[in-house]
């Protein structure tokens, strides 16, 4: 049965769009059926993290408004052909996103693909509890910083609250992925530790993601960081998570930079 | 006067982030865990009334004031007069 999830944060800029896009490649890489959601409304770049950018022709509202099929608007990856993307609108008005018109899509793209993944704007507004309203499943993007745990907090009683499956009286499943994490700040004292994030808010953690200057080179060129360099340690963490998103039992560690020398040589340059 | 004797006189500072981070967290839990609480209040008490009385939506009034250690819960409801009474009184 098809998988519906969040990917979630209240702050912005901790990492959604950049998560989303490596982990809906991942789960693709892994032979599921994805496909990724922008729901950044007025906002977009899911399409530009996934360098798909310009192959926009329809978006979610075109198809919401009737303008366009859903067929029409899915953008399917050049890498990887089981890995699609539905963008959001650039121009038209947030409110144009109806939660029966969301449903609708959401239902069909059950019908067509294993893991459906909908990036979340950032705020507590409307799109991004729209962007929530349907998941089974929510991945909480927290930085290991004051501002961005406190959003998560917040984020994490909206889930609670304000879900189809909160409402119905039923739990949702919720994941944390701790992002920009640097092991040996946190080691010296000058970052929260995995673990005071976690005493803190108190959900199961899905994976840490080393802060690696791979996560730009990627976006600088249009890929996810697991197509892009598959054996860095920020690739590798997300490989893990959705190892661990598929039920998998995978030991958690940060990965590191220390390598074979095969990987030394070849890793960086795979693209 | 910073020197680079600083660098190593530096304190660790993600211990001040979790405790500030605590006691933020236990204040906002509470105050939001109180909406919720708040609304279903007055929707069990707008429930329990409209049993007996026939009365408007918006004449029920629930209140949580917070003031230190202790909540007070005020509940203000306006009870219709008799229909005969009020035209009397028109």
């Amino acid at each position: 049965m098809a998988k519906v999830v969040v990917v979630t944060s209240g702050k912005g800029g901790v990492g959604k769009t950049t998560s989303t896009a490596a982990l809906g490649a991942a789960l693709a890489q892994n032979g599921e059926k994805v496909v990724v959601v922008d729901f950044d409304v007025g906002l977009r770049n899911l399409d530009l993290i996934m360098g798909a950018e310009r192959r926009v022709v329809f978006d979610m509202i075109n198809v919401i408004q009737g303008d366009a099929k859903l067929a029409q608007a899915l953008i399917r990856d050049k890498r990887l052909d089981n890995l699609s993307l539905l963008p959001a609108s650039q121009t038209r008005d947030k409110d144009a996103l109806t939660n029966e018109g969301v449903a609708k899509i959401i239902a069909e793209l059950r019908e067509k693909f294993d893991w459906i993944l909908c990036d979340s704007p950032a705020g507590i507004e409307r799109g991004a509890t729209l962007a929530m309203h349907h998941a089974d499943i929510a991945i909480v993007v927290t930085n290991p910083e004051v501002s961005s745990v406190r959003d998560s907090d917040r984020i994490i009683g909206m889930l609670d609250s304000k879900t189809e499956r909160a409402e119905r009286g039923e739990r949702i499943e919720k994941h944390l992925l701790l992002t920009r994490y640097d092991p040996v700040r946190a080691a010296r004292g000058d970052m929260l530790k995995v673990e005071d994030v976690l005493d803190i808010l108190s959900i199961p953690l899905l994976g840490i993601i080393p802060e690696s200057q791979e996560v730009l080179r990627a976006s600088n060129v249009g890929s996810p960081v697991t197509l892009s360099a598959p054996v860095s340690p920020p690739a590798r963490a997300y490989m893990d998570a959705v190892r661990r998103l598929r039920g998998e039992t995978v030991e958690m560690s940060v990965p590191s930079e220390k390598l074979g020398v095969m990987a030394r040589l070849f890793g960086r340059r795979v693209a | 006067m910073s020197s680079i004797f600083d660098l190593f006189r530096r304190r660790p500072t993600a211990n001040v982030a979790r405790e500030r981070l605590q006691i933020l967290l236990s204040h906002e839990r509470a105050s939001v865990g109180q909406e919720g609480l708040v609304a279903l209040l007055r929707e069990e008490i707008l429930a329990v009334i409209a049993k007996h009385v026939n009365l408007d939506r918006d004449q029920v009034q629930v209140k949580v004031e917070r003031s230190g250690d202790s909540s007070i819960l005020e509940i203000d409801v306006t009870m219709p007069t008799a229909k005969s009474r009020m035209v009397a009184g028109a």
